[in-house]
């Protein structure tokens, strides 16, 4: 949508205006959750935006040097409450690589399975809430009843809807359920047979489209300077998947040639170009998902874990892995002393990074367009914040 | 004289007690319309069966609550502004037909009379964003009255062509002239009517002034209690007006089978199937932005206003001969 | 125009669909939702096999757990016997408000004293209501699920053999083990869960 400049003149000298500051936020309905940002406006024209975050910083950090190892996945996985399978995971692999301990194969695929569903449930929160930004009440109801399905197959084997502590260091928690890779086949069956209601109200939508395209444009030399990841990434064209380029789980074999495993990318950068790899990696996930149960069922049952020792205490070292998350990168630097807690547990989690990029793609947009904006970096305030 | 007197208090009776049940009905309707669409139920509890009492609920729970005027606000315009807003609608539906003679008041220049008051309403939505000492309220006040301006044109048009068709510009006149081809022949005024109204009502998908991703409640954020009832009471009276106002001018109101007897039902219902058309664009569609909007109105919507009185001159002058 | 509206029209069509197939609401409470037998809704307590060894109150990544207890002294019930000290529960209170719901407790539980609940109409108007004590969290027992029924296929496990020997006369097919993972040592008293 091209920029149209309007000049009004009144008098000689103009017509005179004074720039007006809009905090959206702490509590505003569109940032969902706590983010704060303050704005210059002129008119609806905004001057310069600045993200203030912390407003939900619950120290997490500082929280994992005094738990131990166990006990870190409980916090792990909240501080995105929409990928917490994913970020346990994250946890425990890289307790795991420092320890040099090897997981049961069974393990590893259910792992990637579950990693998967996560993804596809938080790409459905997004996929409904963003339409949901942008004035579009209905495609976040069909998006929580596909959601819903996924949520009672990951309710059934991990006994929790959004807070998993299914992984544990050394595998899982305990063996699936008897029938449950029979159900969570049927709920993607079922997920798939229904997206297309959802894609209807937003593919080829033209108030959408006119919302969206060439807004927010993010170019890959500001994604590199301010460490986006993920999907926002992607739709700018950057082909980043440490899912395929560093592999972990599963990952190098559903991403070898051949395998169900591709990156979505596509080059606008805009807002429609972030929401459709949302929706395309739903269908990839949902694909790979299929591969880890075919996978799991003929690799017939074995052990899920390993026993651990009654304390468990990482070698001394440090070492750094970061997981693709739905978000983007995660990932953790792990020191430790060889105490039964890190010495330091440092987090680098994707919002954190996806939301600075904020003070540069708002100015010179309109308010409404903050919100295209805004909704499209897709964050978890906890996972700025931690 | 004394039974004008009788008559007057009636009708002006009658019209307050349509005033309060139909916007109600309509509410009703888009609770339930919208939740099925989206697969939900929408209020079962309230009354018992299917929750047909949960905007009586909700208008007991808004008179309940504390009335809160802002330290910052303009007190008196920021009082006034419901009351504007609301009775626009009242003195409009007042001249809308049911039937030949089942009106509130039979006036002359009834259309006139509508689009008259009608555009008032959205002032005291203008006057709601400036009192309230909010810089939400004040943008979403400005993007009202951005609306208003250029909305109301194209409005004012589309009705011109409806009354240069029927020859007159009384609402029962032009229902009077109607017949079945003005399906056809009005079209397109019958659109710019029914998108241009949903822009004067604020309803989605051009509900920007609002738009509560953006600006909270615009011009509502400050208001609570009763005070916001009558506003969200004002936007279903106006789909109430609109949707009737479309329905006689297009539908040919009252005209239909039996109409010497059911005549006030058939307006009521073709009335019915704007309202739910309506409500339907709001669950099916997203926002529009105000620039957008205003692009839509003034290279779509006059254009295509000017074309239609263009054709209806013409077929006027044709089969007037 | 026609490809103008497309997309606008797609979106009238699929709520209009919608509206015409079943709505997917639960009304609950009318409806009691139906919850799997992992699904971590409360903590319930068998204060009989507690010995108040502090293991789930230490491994507590939030310290939601409270437990107070004393010592007594059992007479020897023979002749030249040894007096016999044990434990006795006096407080055992979980604080809802800063549980995380982890099952960490439940897990380090030698005793197989706590066990998940699907239970989860516990909520309070008060914060400070959700501090349950042992009585509450007793009342929760005959909500806990049965175990669940044992993977047929899985291979004898080391774990497994263990219920075999420790409890011979107990149902082979006794699903403790796979609750709790196959790599860990079943506690005695199993059974005694309702």
């Amino acid at each position: 949508m091209p920029e149209r400049e309007l000049t009004v003149g009144v008098g000689a000298g103009g017509l005179a205006t004074a720039d007006m500051v809009l905090n959206i936020g702490p509590q505003h309905p569109a940032t969902h959750g706590v983010l704060r940002l303050r704005i210059t406006l002129d008119g609806e024209r905004i001057k310069a935006a600045e993200p203030i975050v912390g407003y939900m910083h619950r120290g997490a950090e500082k929280l994992f040097e005094v738990r131990d190892y166990r006990q870190i996945l409980v916090l792990a996985n909240r501080h995105d409450w929409l990928s917490a399978f994913s970020s346990e995971i994250g946890a425990a692999l890289i307790v795991e690589r420092m320890l040099g301990m090897d997981v049961p194969e069974r393990a590893t695929w259910v792992r990637t399975l579950l990693a998967e569903l996560n993804r596809v449930l938080n790409h459905l929160m997004f996929l409904g809430s963003y339409p949901l930004e942008l004035g579009a009440i209905t495609p976040i109801f069909y998006a929580f009843r596909e959601r819903e399905e996924l949520q009672a197959v990951m309710e059934e084997v991990a006994g929790g809807r959004m807070h998993y502590m299914f992984g544990r260091i050394g595998g899982l928690r305990d063996d699936l359920p008897m029938g449950w890779t029979g159900r969570v086949r049927e709920a993607i069956d079922a997920v798939r047979r229904r997206l297309p209601d959802l894609e209807n109200m937003l593919v080829g939508n033209e108030i959408l489209q006119a919302r969206t395209r060439g807004v927010g444009i993010l170019d890959p030399k500001t994604i590199a300077a301010y460490g986006v990841s993920g999907p926002i990434a992607r739709a700018s064209g950057v082909d980043v998947d440490l899912r395929r380029d560093q592999p972990y789980l599963a990952y190098d074999e559903l991403f070898a040639p051949g395998g169900p495993g591709r990156v979505v990318t596509r080059e606008a950068g805009d807002c429609l170009a972030r929401l459709e790899v949302l929706l395309e990696q739903v269908h990839v996930s949902l694909e790979l998902a299929q591969a880890c149960l075919e996978r799991i069922e003929s690799l017939g049952p074995g052990p899920v874990n390993v026993k651990l020792p009654k304390v468990l205490k990482v070698p001394e070292g440090a070492d750094y892995l970061a997981t693709e998350n739905p978000l983007g990168f995660n990932g953790y630097y792990l020191v430790s002393r060889g105490d039964k807690t890190p010495w330091r547990l440092k987090l680098r989690s994707a919002s954190f990074n996806n939301v600075q990029v904020l003070s540069t793609l708002l100015p010179g947009t309109l308010l409404a367009d903050m919100v295209a904006i805004l909704g499209s970096m897709f964050f978890v305030v906890g996972d700025v914040d931690k | 004289m004394a039974g004008d007197i009788v008559e007057i208090v009636l009708r002006a009776v009658c019209v307050l007690a349509a005033f309060l049940v139909l916007p109600l009905l309509v509410g009703q309707t888009e609770h339930k319309v919208m939740a099925h669409m989206q697969g939900r139920l929408g209020p079962m509890e309230a009354g018992g069966f299917h929750g047909w009492a949960q905007l009586v609920a909700d208008g007991i729970k808004f008179s309940q609550k504390e009335d809160i005027v802002p330290l910052a606000a303009d007190k008196r315009v920021f009082r006034i502004a419901p009351a504007l807003g609301i009775v626009s609608y009242l003195f409009a539906l007042a001249v809308i037909p049911l039937g030949p003679h089942t009106v509130g008041a039979d006036v002359p220049g009834s259309l006139v009379w509508v689009l008259a008051v009608g555009g008032i309403g959205t002032v005291g939505t203008l006057m709601a964003g400036w009192g309230s000492g909010n810089k939400y309220s004040l943008l979403g006040g400005l993007r009202t009255a951005a609306q208003l301006v250029s909305y109301e044109l194209p409005l004012i048009l589309a009705c011109a062509s409806f009354a240069i068709a029927a020859g007159s510009l009384s609402l029962v006149g032009i229902a009077h002239a109607w017949t079945p081809w003005w399906l056809l022949w009005q079209l397109p005024g019958a659109l710019v009517f029914l998108v241009a109204a949903t822009a004067e009502l604020q309803r989605p998908p051009f509900d920007m002034p609002v738009a509560d991703s953006e600006l909270v409640m615009g011009p509502y954020t400050e208001y609570t209690g009763l005070r916001f009832a009558l506003f969200l009471l004002a936007e279903y009276a106006g789909i109430v007006v609109m949707s009737l106002l479309l329905g006689v001018l297009y539908l040919g109101g009252w005209t239909g089978p039996f109409d010497h007897q059911i005549g006030w039902l058939w307006t009521l219902l073709k009335g019915a199937i704007f309202a739910v058309l309506i409500i339907w664009i709001r669950v099916a569609w997203p926002r529009l932005r105000e620039d957008q909007l205003q692009r839509v109105a003034w290279l779509g919507l006059v254009p295509l206003a000017l074309l239609q009185l263009a054709i209806t001159a013409i077929g006027v002058v044709v089969t007037s001969r | 125009m026609t490809k103008f509206l497309s997309g606008l029209a797609k979106g009238m069509a699929t709520t209009a669909r919608t509206m015409t197939t079943h709505a997917h609401t639960q009304q609950y409470p009318h409806v009691k939702p139906e919850l799997p037998s992992r699904s971590r809704g409360v903590i319930a307590l068998l204060e009989e096999n507690c010995t108040s060894c502090m293991l789930c109150a230490r491994e507590c990544p939030d310290w939601c757990i409270y437990i107070d207890s004393h010592k007594e002294t059992t007479p020897p019930t023979t002749e030249g016997g040894r007096a016999r000290q044990h434990n006795v529960l006096d407080r055992f209170a979980i604080d809802f408000s800063l549980c995380m719901y982890c099952g960490i407790c439940i897990e380090v539980c030698p005793f197989d004293a706590l066990f998940w609940s699907p239970e989860f109409e516990y909520s309070t108007t008060d914060i400070r209501d959700l501090l349950q004590e042992k009585e509450t969290l007793g009342q929760w027992m005959p909500t806990v699920p049965a175990p669940e029924p044992l993977v047929p296929e899985l291979p004898q496990t080391e774990a497994q053999q263990l219920v075999v020997d420790v409890e011979p006369e107990d149902d082979p097919a006794a699903g403790r083990t796979t609750k709790r993972g196959a790599g860990e040592v079943p506690r005695p008293g199993t059974e005694e869960q309702p």
